[in-house]
């Protein structure tokens, strides 16, 4: 088992290094977009060549890859340019590893700009996943008893009808009705658990989370369904009618366990996705999060920011399939990862 | 019935390892499942060959490599006299025409996206041996001669039963007139009244078109009525070779007496209860690990010092006839001395005598005319 | 002309009656009748086979004894007595005690019948509680007597591995230790070797006579094999398109068959000990369609004799299932007069397979191996 984490993980470290090659080379490797991102289209040349040098853009891509890498492992300096360090030290600020960066037009730190918008998506995700995940399956699982009659299609349809909505338009709705017009939560607000308590960091991002829920939802009810239904054709299956279990054994736990594993994929990719943000979520409530970030450091050109995004992300599904696989082991006794 | 004619397919020392790795850090070849270890056997032109044992024995592993859709780790598959074992797949592709292979499973192995007409002309299309116009044409024959309504070229395989499925996968295994067939579980998957169907359908395409049979199965009665020639395995090893009658009903070797007993005897309605039978303790051996010398030593109940120690040949016995056992005897009559110890130059224990040297040449894919006899016993 | 059968057997404790069993599937295509008037019976301490092809019934019959067709699409009617209890007349609830606990199934493929996920022994001790009250550490403790009695080797060891740690004989053992942990008066075994090797299904022919001996349960054994019926079953029952073609003693029915399908199965089969150089006698044609079956008996598309039979009786009456004149209890479903003849003069004459290797035996001439060879290797 060990051993077999850690290849993964060796595995992983080099898909997000690879992973961050090809971010570099798709931001970064136009010298002149990139420049121009950073300064807009009234740029003078002379503004240009500075702006370059500042930021080491006037290099080439795989050094500024490099130093990217030698920052999160060792840490750096910024500005890039070592001779304009040199002239003005008071512009220097220290990038300790792992230094995903500097943003300039934030004037700080990537990691410190995502550090505060971290825990908002990671609360607001995290509740999401559990309610959509205990809902879902357990909807699925109804469903799939009463499979062709009205529970079934009233479970189904009405997921899928709320699923079809925009989800703006759904985050709006319980904005609207449920905190302001009726009152029934607080009005939506991200409070960490160290200022507000639980009872108040719940309450506070109920109405996010079940938004995302409205959206994921309904994957889960039609797959869980969907597995639960294939699984119980299984010979199994029928062992275990015959053994003389009553209904909800072999539903509950012969069923669910085999339909366990494509559940348990589903539900790891998802919350990696999900834990890197929900933009418009976090948007129609006004939330601090990774999604909001990266929809403003997208309209404002900042690419390293979205650089520190992409490496994050890529790093929360790495980590999700390594978690899934390990789970995979948990859940069916034939999978060995010795 | 010792056929006249020469063989269409000799196999010498053919042998399949397949390479288990670890699951360590880095996956390191840790072991060979040896599937198929060494065997020899022949194929008469026209003739078949059966090939008998438990699953996990390599005898489908076998029927893929002569099929050549595996590569043998080792040995030599002559086909019509060449060497085939290594060629590429490019230098197959003309080969393919002359061996193919029938499936168990008539479902699994049609395609269900294309009509009966297509699967069956496909052949004759990539090899080009039917000019375009005539494809039809012959199409329709062979669904005729395999017993199907040729007007039902344009039809799907699911709207056809089990039989009918395995018929369609015979006509199109006849569609480029090959010499040879390897025949892996024709009829297993089928419903008793139409094995025998299948079973007379594949007599007759051998007759009609004088194809050789490589027929894998482990019905012991189906092999036995299809084949005048009968080798068994056990455990990548062939343990016995010969004419149907001396087999079935003079089998030297332990574990072929076992095998034979071990089947249901529908004869036995007239005594009625089970019949006597030796019976088989425990499991077959990891592959990956098979015993020392004798590979059914671990199971039989003759096993002595030098079944651990030295693996008996595949030596001939009769001018049909071929046992790989230290103590080959029909049943009740086993040797007291191991009967081989003098061809491989060691004692009754097995331990290497000074001096003596195994016997060169002692197995061959062929019979000979001269052969070893085995002690008077009794 | 009565349905029921074997009134005038000699018989024991009837431990479950059949009669006019139904299970109808409704589906979009039309009904399908797949079990159509089915009646029959076991004693206890017997073994009744029953022999047919792919959709003849013989599965589906017996899971209505399960009362698997239970909320399915399924319409069952008729009678199942199991133990003086009637079956189709109980609740769900009632029904679901009597699973595992008085009758118990073997599937085919132990693999897939075992739940891949759960140890071999967390089933077997499953299948005890739900029936008895006792405490976990104790089921655990019976499912390793369980595999013990059923010729696992290390059984407090092995009860905690998985299936596919297991092989396949093994696996099916370890079925069987899981159909007798309630010890049931009736063992349904479908196909409980056909997915195993030849010497592995000898074990375990033997371990089921073995246990049966000791348990004194009553064994339905569902096959195609008839050579395992002609060694397990007391009775045979053949059965073709949903009905009972034929039923009697083994040793009886095969011998002595009455019904042309009964005779195509005994002539399409190769026996080991049969003359290799007799073309096989195939049934020609393909198993009837359940949801169109044939007109008249199900049987007569295929049958050799059928134009034997005046006034087109075959195609146009469905024959009823008669005691032979002059047996004690052999039933069959013909309209051909004097079947007896028709087999050994004509059938008979042609030397086919399966059929002569038993006249053989019968008559005594040993044509080819040994028939009895006994664990010291000597021919008796």
């Amino acid at each position: 088992m060990f051993a077999y984490v850690v290849r993964r993980l060796l595995i992983g470290i080099a898909m997000l290094i690879v992973m961050t090659l090809i971010t570099f080379v798709l931001f970064l490797n136009n010298k002149e977009a990139a420049v121009l991102a950073s300064c807009g289209k009234n740029c003078t040349p002379a503004q240009k060549v500075e702006i370059a040098k500042t930021f080491g853009y006037d290099q080439p891509v795989v050094v500024q890859w490099g130093k990217f890498l030698k920052g999160v492992v060792v840490g750096r300096e910024f500005p890039d340019d070592p001779a304009l360090r040199k002239s003005s030290p008071q512009l220097v600020t220290q990038c300790p590893p792992p230094c995903l960066g500097y943003s300039y037009k934030s004037a700080a730190l990537v990691r410190d700009v995502m550090k505060d918008t971290i825990p908002v998506s990671v609360s607001v995700a995290s509740v999401a996943f559990v309610i959509w995940l205990v809902l879902g399956v357990l909807l699925g699982i109804i469903a799939a008893l009463n499979r062709g009659t009205w529970v079934d299609k009233i479970i189904v349809g009405s997921t899928l009808v709320i699923f079809a909505f925009p989800t703006f338009f759904i985050g709006l709705l319980l904005y609207i009705f449920i905190a302001l017009k009726f009152g029934w939560v607080p009005i939506p607000a991200y409070i960490s658990i160290a200022d507000g308590g639980i009872f108040n960091w719940f309450m506070g991002l109920l109405l996010p989370a079940i938004t995302l829920v409205v959206f994921y939802m309904a994957g889960y009810v039609r797959m869980t369904r969907a597995f639960v239904l294939e699984t119980s054709t299984e010979d199994y299956i029928r062992t275990a009618k015959a053994k003389g279990l009553p209904a909800r054994t072999v539903i509950g736990k012969h069923t669910f366990r085999a339909a366990l594993t494509p559940i348990v994929t589903m539900a790891g990719m998802d919350l990696a996705l999900v834990l890197g943000g929900a933009p418009i979520t976090e948007s129609v409530f006004n939330f601090n999060g990774l999604g909001k970030l990266a929809v403003e450091a997208s309209t404002q050109y900042d690419l390293p920011i979205n650089i520190g995004i992409v490496v994050l992300l890529s790093a929360f599904v790495i980590l999700a399939n390594i978690v899934v696989d390990i789970a995979y082991a948990f859940i069916d006794p034939r999978v060995s990862v010795k | 019935m010792a056929t006249e004619s020469s063989n269409i397919l000799e196999v010498q020392d053919l042998t399949m390892h397949f390479p288990v790795r670890s699951n360590g850090l880095i996956r390191r070849v840790t072991g060979h499942v040896q599937a198929v270890d060494g065997v020899n056997f022949s194929v008469p032109a026209g003739g078949s060959l059966g090939l008998v044992g438990e699953s996990g024995c390599g005898k489908s592993t076998t029927g893929r490599m002569v099929a050549r859709l595996l590569k043998p780790t080792r040995g030599e598959i002559r086909f019509e006299g060449d060497d085939i074992a290594n060629l590429s797949s490019r230098e197959l592709k003309p080969l393919r025409r002359h061996i193919q292979m029938i499936f168990q499973d008539p479902y699994g192995s049609l395609n269900p996206r294309q009509t009966v007409g297509a699967i069956v002309a496909t052949p004759m299309e990539i090899h080009k041996t039917v000019p375009e116009k005539n494809i039809k044409a012959r199409v329709q024959e062979l669904l005729e001669f395999v017993g199907l309504n040729p007007e039902h070229y344009n039809r799907y395989p699911h709207e056809f039963s089990g039989g009918q499925r395995q018929r369609i996968g015979i006509a199109r295994s006849l569609a480029l007139q090959p010499k040879l067939l390897v025949a892996d579980e024709p009829v297993s998957a089928l419903d008793v009244s139409i094995q025998a169907q299948v079973i007379n359908l594949l007599q007759e395409v051998q007759r009609e078109f004088n194809i050789g049979f490589l027929f894998i199965a482990h019905d012991l009665a189906v092999v036995r009525h299809f084949c005048p020639e009968v080798a068994v395995m056990y455990l990548g090893r062939i343990v016995e070779i010969g004419d149907r009658d001396t087999l079935y009903n003079r089998p030297l070797h332990p574990y072929t007496q076992a095998l034979i007993s071990a089947a249901p005897d529908v004869a036995q309605a007239a005594v009625g209860g089970r019949r006597e039978r030796i019976r088989l303790e425990g499991d077959v051996p990891s592959p990956i690990n098979p015993p020392s010398g004798c590979r059914f030593r671990t199971r039989c109940s003759l096993a002595k010092d030098i079944c651990a120690k030295v693996e008996p040949p595949l030596l001939q016995v009769a001018p049909r006839h071929k046992v790989a056992c230290h103590f080959a005897g029909e049943l009740g009559k086993v040797p007291t001395r191991p009967v081989t110890a003098d061809f491989l130059g060691v004692d009754d224990a097995g331990n290497p005598v000074a001096g003596k040297q195994p016997m060169p040449g002692l197995e061959s894919p062929d019979f000979r005319d001269t052969w070893f006899d085995l002690p008077p016993q009794g | 002309m009565t349905m029921t059968p074997h009134e005038d057997r000699v018989v024991g404790e009837q431990l479950l009656t059949v009669k006019d069993l139904r299970v109808h599937f409704k589906t979009h295509d039309g009904m399908v009748k797949a079990v159509d008037g089915l009646s029959y019976d076991v004693a206890r301490g017997q073994t009744l086979g029953i022999v047919g092809e792919s959709g003849s019934g013989k599965s589906v019959s017996s899971l209505a004894i399960l009362g698997l067709h239970r909320n399915t699409n399924a319409t069952v009617t008729g009678e199942i007595t199991l133990g003086g209890v009637e079956l189709l007349t109980l609740t769900d609830e009632e029904m679901r005690r009597k699973r595992g606990r008085d009758v118990a199934m073997i599937f085919q493929d132990p693999l897939s019948a075992l739940h891949p996920y759960y140890t071999v022994g967390a089933q077997i001790a499953e299948a005890y509680r739900i029936h008895n009250d006792v405490s976990k550490s104790a089921a655990k403790k019976r499912a390793v007597e369980m595999l013990g009695l059923v010729g696992i080797p290390q059984p407090d060891r092995r009860v905690d591995d998985y299936p596919h740690q297991f092989s396949g004989g093994m696996r099916q053992r370890a079925m069987i230790g899981m159909a007798l942990v309630n010890d049931p008066g009736l063992i349904i075994a479908d196909e409980p070797t056909t997915a195993l090797d030849v010497t592995v299904q000898a074990q375990i022919l033997d371990l089921l006579q073995k246990l049966q001996k000791e348990f004194n349960s009553a064994i339905i054994m569902i096959t195609h094999d008839l050579g395992v019926v002609a060694e397990m079953a007391d009775e045979v029952l053949v059965m073709y398109g949903g009905k009972a073609v034929e039923n009697g003693p083994t040793n009886e029915l095969l011998v002595h068959p009455q019904m042309p399908y009964t005779w195509g199965l005994l002539s399409s089969v190769p026996d080991i000990t049969s003359d290799p150089n007799l073309p096989l006698r195939p049934i020609p044609g393909n198993p009837p369609s359940l949801l169109s079956p044939p007109s008249g008996c199900a049987f007569h598309p295929r049958c050799t004799f059928a134009a034997r039979v005046p006034d087109n009786l075959c195609s146009t009456t469905v024959p009823a299932l008669e005691q032979i004149e002059g047996k004690t209890f052999h039933l069959s479903r013909c309209h051909l007069r004097d079947p007896e003849a028709v087999y050994h003069n004509e059938v008979l004459a042609e030397g086919p397979a399966g059929a002569s290797a038993i006249a053989a035996q019968v008559a005594g001439v040993l044509p080819n191996a040994p028939r009895h060879l006994d664990a010291e290797g000597g021919e008796s």
